[in-house]
């Protein structure tokens, strides 16, 4: 009797514990995960693995932590400009840095002055024409993209060979990209914890009204979600194209579904209000680990995806618990 | 003008909206090439829309109940790819094939209600899964739809072009079974207020179950009659229905949440995408701006019909 409540207190802890920590299940993944492809691979190459995980993590975790932002400043807010912006936005870096290493940083800059110009059009689509953001973000998008593809079809100019070296350093065995990638995820998570601009966008997206009548400025925190969220993929783009040796129209393609399955199986609430950037970096390092892991089974590409759904569905049910979105 | 009159006319304005840009459209198109206004210009020019139609119905579906669903592009991609593998070789399989996907369709619905699960995410993962399907089946892009099915497609149908038909035909079965039905005003409710539905008596896992079955099923026409049309498939051929018809259904008047949706409006959303791409291409405008232009008109459109809701709400 005294032993089963005892246990069970331990049970409430545990509950607590996890529940303070929305982020533990996609850590737990990416550990196994990780495990896993070590196993398969008879143990060679374990930390060569973790730093080309870290690398490619680097800049989904980039990306992600600007969609992880839209989404907590409410329901049905979403990005799905991140593709356009990242292609555009390597385009213009190539442009502006013209293969000159003198020209890096204003090429940076100019990447993430074109991100952020999109974010300032993506909001205003939003707030002066009333458009449901996910609509508004998708058109603008397109928008976007012919642009992009106006001024960046068949552009080959080379990276400055310094930049596409710093891309593929590494600082005692740790990619320069996933010290980036660090040092902005501790500014935004200081941010979220300890300005007024994150207070405002978690009491945002918990309930708009109440932050509201409470004082908060709304729209402006909104904005700010879309303009950090769209400076980010463009300053990912320019990194991007300097890691890749060259700029591409589809080099952002594929984080439109990633950074929000990121976002999601990192912990970060749908609806909004709750955002947790240690799961921005646990699912990012989860999704590439596990394709290298089904990678590593010698699972061709139709059964890696198969695999990779029903385990996105798998990691979510069990994060979930009965009766609560 | 009296306000009654006046917000009548308003609330009109804003009913008509999509079929009004759709017009317009079709007109600057005649006006440039007289030509494409005949039965066979007609038919090329909005051709591409029938599949896109059926994808969108699905949509509506999903979004009649307020979720969202981002595997419907995948899933016409891998309906497609069973079309043009399994079903003139082995049509006892792909019917089972279908049958399948329907099943599961209607197992992540049962699992979103049942588990309470953002629908994003789930639909997201299922999108994996489609296109992991197609994949397998159709390593790479090929495959032959039977040859009922593609003289279907190409089949000359009397007084109207096809799209006309299939449009009506769409807009009809759609308004029937969201707008009319006893079940369509239990989906709306659902999307509306589910506990409301709850209350009622309704096991809400067993309708959002259907609602999903139903979109599976639209999801499987749409891949037919795509693979009806190019005769041969590919894993990505449709990876783009996902974002154009969620834009199809808010274009003619859906709401992405509360339970709004218009079937009718709908189907012109979907034809106004399609029209909106290929627009370009009789102007004369370089093909860049494509995909730009139908970004633009979705902007122009939804930008209206947010100052008629403002003029609504003066008068």
């Amino acid at each position: 009797m005294k032993t089963s409540s005892a246990a069970l207190s331990n049970f409430a802890k545990w509950q607590r514990w996890r529940a303070g920590r929305p982020w533990l299940g996609s850590c737990i993944a990416a550990v196994l995960a990780w495990a896993a492809t070590v196993f398969t691979g008879q143990g060679h190459g374990s930390g060569e693995l973790l730093t080309v995980a870290l690398t490619f993590s680097a800049f989904t975790v980039l990306v992600s932590l600007g969609q992880m932002l839209v989404i907590s400043v409410g329901p049905g807010n979403a990005d799905l400009s991140i593709p356009s912006s990242i292609a555009l936005s390597g385009a213009v870096a190539m442009l502006v840095m013209d293969g000159n290493n003198a020209m890096i940083l204003p090429g940076i800059l100019a990447a993430v002055l074109v991100g952020t110009m999109v974010g300032v059009f993506n909001f205003s689509l939003i707030r002066v024409l009333s458009i449901p953001p996910i609509i508004a973000t998708l058109a603008g998008s397109l928008i976007v993209m012919s642009v992009a593809i106006s001024i960046g079809r068949g552009l080959k100019i080379k990276p400055p060979p310094v930049f596409s070296d710093l891309m593929a350093m590494r600082l005692l065995g740790i990619p320069l990209l996933a010290v980036l990638a660090l040092a902005v995820s501790v500014g935004i998570a200081i941010m979220l914890e300890r300005t007024a601009l994150g207070r405002s966008i978690e009491a945002v997206g918990q309930n708009d009204r109440a932050a509201g009548l409470a004082g908060l400025k709304v729209e402006a925190t909104r904005f700010w979600a879309y303009v950090i969220c769209a400076a980010l993929a463009g300053l990912t783009g320019a990194l991007i194209s300097g890691f890749s040796g060259g700029n591409s129209l589809d080099q952002g393609q594929e984080y439109i579904l990633l950074t929000i399955a990121v976002v999601v199986i990192g912990g970060t609430v749908v609806s909004g209000g709750a955002p947790s950037v240690p799961g921005i970096w646990s699912a990012s390092m989860f999704m590439f680990l596990l394709v290298a892991m089904l990678n590593a089974a010698g699972a061709g590409p139709g059964l890696r995806m198969l695999l990779t759904g029903l385990i996105i569905i798998a990691v979510i049910v069990a994060a979930s618990s009965p009766g609560k979105r | 003008m009296s306000p009654i009159h006046a917000k009548r006319g308003v609330q009109i304005l804003h009913d008509i909206l999509p079929a009004l840009a759709l017009a317009m459209l079709l007109a600057a198109v005649f006006w440039r090439q007289p030509r494409a206004m005949s039965y066979f210009g007609i038919n090329l020019l909005l051709n591409l829309a029938i599949p896109l139609m059926f994808a969108t119905m699905a949509q509506m579906m999903i979004l009649a109940v307020s979720d969202l669903d981002l595997s419907i592009g995948p899933f016409v991609s891998l309906t497609a790819s069973i079309g043009a593998t399994l079903l003139p070789s082995r049509p006892e399989l792909a019917v089972l094939a279908f049958a399948l996907a329907v099943a599961a369709y209607a197992l992540a619905g049962a699992l979103i209600e049942s588990r309470q699960l953002p629908s994003i995410v789930v639909t997201l993962g299922l999108s994996f899964v489609w296109l992991g399907c197609a994949v397998l089946l159709l390593p790479t892009p090929g495959g032959l739809a039977p040859e009922w099915l593609s003289s279907a497609m190409a089949y000359r149908t009397p007084w109207l072009p096809m799209p006309i038909w299939m449009a009506l035909l769409a807009a009809v079965l759609g308004h029937f079974l969201v707008t009319r039905s006893a079940f369509g005003t239990l989906v709306r409710g659902l999307g509306g207020n589910p506990t409301a539905v709850a209350r009622v008596g309704w096991s809400l896992i067993r309708v959002r179950a259907g609602v999903y079955a139903l979109a599976g099923v639209f999801g499987v026409l749409s891949g037919l009659m795509l693979v009806g049309q190019t005769t041969s498939a590919d894993p990505n051929i449709a990876s783009r229905y996902t974002l154009v018809s969620i834009a199809a259904v808010i274009l003619g008047g859906g709401k992405f949440v509360g339970g709004y949706v218009s079937p009718v409006g709908a189907v012109i959303g979907a034809l106004t995408m399609t029209l909106a791409a290929s627009f370009l291409t009789f102007l004369n405008i370089a093909p860049d701006w494509q995909v730009g232009m139908q970004g633009l008109i979705l902007i122009m459109v939804l930008g209206l019909r947010a100052a008629i809701d403002r003029l609504e709400r003066i008068a």
